[in-house]
């Protein structure tokens, strides 16, 4: 789940690209990439990337998956750059087991550093072995060879020859050389550009297909009864009663606490899934807090041993000058459509069609639930409904595949409800961060130490079998003993401030809730705190909150996002009852740079108004692509912030709908602006999870200067 | 019980036999095998499943195909004329770049038909008011609203 950091490559190995053409220096010619994407390296075979097709169209394979990011238009535009072809000629397929590279997990904003980079350097490979190849065919030096628009002949004229002719059949065999030249990116005519998704035309016309719209023939649907609570067990249930009811049933599966009802028709299951419930009974233990009121309490009450995250110079702990403790609550995914799979068992192999973000850590999970060779199980990813982060997708996956086990040769769709996504997906977990700080007489920040309170932020399969929901109700129920992935609590928990002497601790806390990553991980809650602190100490220190954050930055391209925000904003007029809030971070303190300001009006009612962006993401690749990732992002986020908390009443969540969890409507929606600040020179940086916590900091600081009351737990409303 | 029934689903009345008491959304899914329409909520509370009755947007996920039989039913797939030309509003959609995961998608296609067949000049505040009853969680929003305005002057 950790991502390897690019750093750590750099020591590596360091990748010379072949370019000095008439006496300019390379960095002239080619996009900045010093090292083989980790991706190439592990697939180094250009055939893992790419397919040449019969009609001279290419195929790119990517491990990764659509979450609506656009991922799948920015990586053909990558690869149509490279190869010299329009764009209709370049399909690009997802994420399948035995079919793609294995590249994890889609997250992270990992996708363009990732995938995208393999793809630019395997086409730019598949170019050189294309030219080679022409050059022998055609008996012309490889200078006198011209590749455009997928066609390729000898510049002094003659027949043209497409991919498909050059290869006679093959594939491109070969591995990507280390160093292989990469296309000018004079050169460039759609990398950067605001190239549009063909699956927006496809979505308009109700001609994409998600997961939730694949239809076998054959095919029925399943529905699972869930406990009452997470720990209950399965007392009784009455089959006879559900059959006199709905006698279209065809199975009713239980394997210890996992019950599950199958019929012809969904709405035959979905009745039978009613009467199931209704005659099941249950035990109902208890969580171990009785609300969503008493948290913050429960949590610091928990036993916890601190882990220092960084240190730097000498904390002087007596001089603290001001202090804050922050908090952020449960959140949900809460994707618009609930999660849904199809699995079929059929002469000892599984299939599985799934919107996970890892068709493999999944496969290798269901393979430990069921308990079969992984090689047994095929699992294809598709499309499904968006969230960006660890949602029922994985556990919808699993109650299909335990489901379709029982009823071999049929294809098995299981729809989660509307109850069951809301109630049973993994939440985002609620945060405690408390932050003290000195300023000295310059109104400079000397001292500063944060510590953070957090459950785990990804439990995802990761090929451990008892991540998957089900895996905790089969007979042999599988528990996970870990702590999951505690790194993603500490992300952004150090800030990027220049401030000489700094401690950052972090507690673990075991929740009452089912918890994981969800976009951004920890960086919402701790970035949230940071901003929100860094205002109060702008306000001590009697400082602007532009000039208080250029004052403690030293790196100049986020110096340019704070200062691009400010040009944005300058003309913005506020009146009484009215605010205007900034923040800013850097992703990961590694990634995206970004700057967010709100602006918000108290009087009569809360109302946000309108949200500006600046945004820093290296090279980019689709402009519109990263201006849609960060307008949302804001959006989302400012939903988190103002509205959303999921609640429990000590058996089980009462969040269980858009009436009891709402979210974000219309009426409520700012307005939003966003500038791209491109770095050609600068390695492609993910923009997906950039603006999660700059937004949320920025409206409670706006709402502070509109009315003078400082926010500090989540949510607003 | 199994009935028959008839429904008028984009220009063409079709004959079902099936339990009348399932939600229109399922018949026209899984009978009809029209994708548009998605199941979010089955509560009407999120928008994911509109179509046009008589012209107007409504959630069908509750309204059963019983009732649904008096109405003239649009789905997303039948809102352009024929299936080589699109509606003003699918252009502009795709033009703003509406979508993440569109997911919903459908759904705020319907509202902004309905809206704009009422009222086809709407002010901020009415395309706000015309898609309140349809959800989205990628943030789209705001290229929402500015697709069906830009469908709006182009009507």
């Amino acid at each position: 789940m950790k991502s390897t950091r690019r750093d750590f490559l750099k020591l590596s190995g360091c990748l010379t690209i072949g370019f000095s053409i008439g006496g300019i220096s390379p960095e002239h010619f080619s996009p900045l990439i010093n090292e083989l994407p980790e991706s190439i390296k592990r697939y180094p075979n250009i055939n893992s990337w790419i397919e040449v097709l019969a009609n001279g169209h290419v195929r790119i394979f990517t491990g990764k998956a659509e979450l609506g990011q656009g991922i799948r238009t920015a990586i053909a535009q990558v690869a149509a750059e490279e190869l010299d072809l329009e764009m209709d000629n370049v399909e690009v397929m997802l994420a399948e087991t035995e079919r793609t590279p294995n590249e994890g997990y889609t997250v992270g904003s990992g996708s363009i550093e990732q995938s995208a980079m393999a793809v630019r350097f395997a086409s730019a490979a598949a170019r050189m072995k294309l030219t080679e190849l022409a050059s022998k065919k055609l008996n012309v030096p490889v200078e006198e060879i011209i590749i455009t628009n997928g066609k390729v002949y000898a510049n002094n004229g003659g027949n043209s020859l497409t991919f498909a002719d050059l290869l006679e059949g093959k594939q491109i065999s070969g591995n990507v050389p280390p160093t292989v030249a990469l296309k000018p990116r004079q050169k460039y005519k759609l990398v950067g550009k605001a190239v549009p998704r063909d699956d927006i035309k496809a979505m308009v016309r109700a001609e994409h297909v998600y997961v939730q719209d694949l239809r076998f023939p054959g095919m029925v649907h399943a529905r699972v009864i869930r406990p009452p609570s997470y720990g209950a067990a399965l007392k009784k249930f009455d089959e006879q009663y559900v059959k006199k009811r709905v006698p279209a049933l065809l199975k009713t599966v239980r394997n210890g606490n996992f019950l599950a009802v199958i019929a012809a028709d969904e709405h035959d299951a979905i009745r039978a899934q009613k009467s199931m419930a209704f005659s099941a009974v249950w035990s109902s233990p208890k969580m171990i807090t009785d609300s969503e009121k008493n948290i913050k309490e429960f949590i610091k009450k928990q036993p916890s041993q601190p882990e220092r995250v960084h240190e730097t110079g000498k904390l002087s702990v007596e001089s603290f000058t001001h202090t804050a403790q922050y908090y952020k609550p449960y959140i949900i995914h809460g994707s618009i459509g609930p999660s849904c799979s199809v699995a079929l068992w059929d002469k000892e192999k599984l299939h599985v069609w799934t919107h996970t973000q890892g068709v493999y850590p999944l496969r290798e999970a269901i393979a430990g639930l069921l308990r079969i060779p992984e090689e047994n199980i095929h699992v294809k990813g598709i499309p499904g409904s968006g969230c960006y982060g660890h949602n029922g997708a994985d556990d919808v996956s699993a109650d299909a595949a335990l489901i379709a086990m029982q009823f071999p040769g049929r294809h098995v769709r299981v729809q989660w409800s509307r109850e069951e996504e809301h109630a049973w997906e993994p939440y985002g977990s609620a945060m405690i961060m408390e932050a003290a700080a000195t300023l000295d007489g310059a109104g400079k920040i000397i001292n500063w130490k944060y510590d953070l309170w957090s459950d785990t932020h990804s439990t995802r399969p990761g090929g451990k079998a008892e991540n998957l929901l089900a895996a905790r109700y089969i007979e042999n129920p599988l528990t996970s003993g870990d702590k999951g992935y505690s790194g993603g609590a500490v992300r952004n928990s150090q800030p990027y401030y220049t401030i000489p002497n700094q401690q950052i601790n972090s507690n673990f806390f075991k929740g009452p809730l089912r918890v994981s990553a969800l976009r951004s991980l920890g960086a919402y809650a701790n970035i949230f705190a940071v901003e929100s602190f860094m205002d109060e100490l702008a306000e001590k220190a009697g400082k602007d909150p532009f000039e208080f954050r250029l004052m403690h930055l030293d790196d100049e391209r986020a110096k340019a996002v704070v200062i691009k925000l400010r040009e944005m904003t300058k003309d913005q007029q506020t009146s009484p009852g009215t605010g205007l809030g900034i923040a800013f971070s850097r992703y990961k303190n590694s990634a995206a740079y970004c700057a967010v300001a709100a602006l918000v009006e108290t009087s009569p009612d809360l109302r946000l108004i309108k949200m500006w962006s600046a945004i820093d993401a290296g090279e980019v690749i689709n402009i519109d692509g990263i201006k849609n990732q960060t307008e949302g992002g804001m959006i989302q986020s400012a939903s988190w912030t103002i509205k959303e908390q999921v609640k429990f009443d000590g058996k089980r969540i009462t969040s269980a709908d858009w009436g009891t969890y709402p979210i974000f409507r219309f009426i409520e929606t700012p307005e939003v602006e966003v500038e791209v600040l491109n770095r050609p020179d600068e390695e492609a940086l993910g923009a997906g999870e950039a603006a999660q916590g700059p937004a949320s900091a920025a409206i409670v600081n706006a709402i502070y200067k509109a009315n003078g009351k400082r926010v500090r737990d989540l949510p607003v409303m | 019980m199994k009935e028959s029934v008839v429904l008028k689903v984009n220009g063409k009345s079709h004959t079902l036999t099936i339990d009348t008491d399932t939600p229109l959304l399922y018949v026209l899914r899984n009978q009809l095998e029209l994708n548009g329409p998605k199941y979010g909520c089955g509560l009407q509370q999120c928008g994911a499943c509109m179509v046009l009755l008589d012209g107007k947007a409504q959630p069908s996920c509750m309204i059963t195909a019983k009732s649904a039989k008096v109405h003239v039913i649009t789905t997303l797939e039948g809102i352009s004329e024929d299936e080589s030309s699109i509606h003003p509003v699918q252009e502009a959609f795709v033009t703003e770049q509406a979508a993440q995961c569109g997911y919903c998608l459908n759904g705020m296609v319907i509202s902004a038909v309905s809206l704009l067949n009422e009222n086809p000049n709407p002010g901020d505040k009415e395309v706000r008011e015309g898609l309140q009853r349809n959800l989205c969680r990628c943030g789209t929003h705001s290229r929402i609203i500015k697709a069906v305005k830009r469908a709006a002057a182009r009507q």
